[in-house]
């Protein structure tokens, strides 16, 4: 459950990095793609090398919308309904607890590149609960 | 067994060469029991762990977080045969300590954050990558004698 004090670190966080949301996207995902290969399978039409519009375009889509998850961090349901419809019933992306495991990670990692002694325990933890509930409400309606 | 590339054993190296083992040992192990307060479940004799600041600053979290990254430099070591290398940890996990594996999944990943964090840009996607595959090899080895 997200506590107060996280869901303030988390907004602290990410008013930290505001601006470089679609670099932080790009690095990202480019990084998921690199260290878990089987998540470029839900991209066989995307050119996936190094630097590429799509990945950066796709990055920027993802940090927006998690961005738009954090601004509504009391109704993540509500916020992430679309999003949550689209990954159960379109994009079918294997249950997010994989998936998105693979992509928390990354983004866990550019944050403490970016951050580094700022990403503190607590701030790690906050986040970590963060994608955790994110994760959760993309998998809601599986089945 | 695991092939590692040239370059996988370069970027190893070098990242391990400017790890201060007993630190980031230390804050790895800080961190698992901060972001996965279940994992304290092992630890019922370490003391005060009632909060983020007793965790970072509790001496047996300290010299235990040392102890387990140092075992994992003998994996660097060998890379070419970790699971060797991890043949009695592995049995001890599981017959004396109890521990599911799941968790070394989750330290290994927390040691690519604490990396990351400490080595920044330098601290690649390939350099991830590298690692990434050494902390599952290390966790899998490690998982490998449970019965």
């Amino acid at each position: 459950m997200l506590t107060a004090e996280d869901k303030k670190l988390i907004q602290q966080v990410w008013g930290k990095v505001g601006g470089a949301e679609e670099d932080i996207g790009a690095d990202t995902l480019w990084r998921m793609f690199h260290a878990y290969p089987p998540t470029k399978t839900y991209f066989p039409h995307f050119d996936l090398s190094q630097g590429s519009d799509q990945i950066r375009g796709h990055g920027k889509k993802v940090v927006t919308a998690l961005g738009t998850a954090i601004k509504n961090l009391d109704n993540l349901s509500q916020a992430l309904s679309e999003l949550s419809n689209l990954h159960a019933y379109n994009l079918r992306v294997d249950p997010p607890r994989f998936a998105l495991q693979f992509l928390a990670q990354c983004l866990q990692v550019v944050l403490a590149v970016r951050l580094g002694k700022e990403y503190t325990p607590e701030v790690h933890s906050a986040v970590d609960k963060f994608m955790s509930a994110v994760a959760a409400v993309l998998a809601e309606k599986y089945r | 067994m695991v092939h590692w590339s040239a370059e996988e054993k370069q970027l190893i190296a070098s990242v391990w060469g400017k790890v201060n083992v007993e630190e980031c040992g230390a804050e790895a192990l800080a961190r698992l029991l901060i972001v996965y307060p279940w994992t304290q479940r092992f630890f019922d004799n370490f003391g005060n762990l009632s909060s983020p600041t007793a965790i970072i600053g509790n001496p047996k979290v300290r010299a235990h977080g040392k102890k387990v990254l140092t075992s994992f430099g003998e994996a660097i070591k060998n890379l070419d045969n970790i699971k060797g290398t991890y043949s009695k940890l592995s049995e001890l996990h599981c017959d004396k300590l109890h521990v599911d594996p799941e968790n070394f999944r989750l330290l290994g990943d927390i040691l690519v954050i604490v990396l990351a964090s400490h080595f920044g840009r330098d601290f690649t996607p390939a350099c991830q990558f590298a690692w990434q595959k050494l902390v599952g090899v290390v966790a899998h080895a490690l998982a490998r004698k449970y019965h």
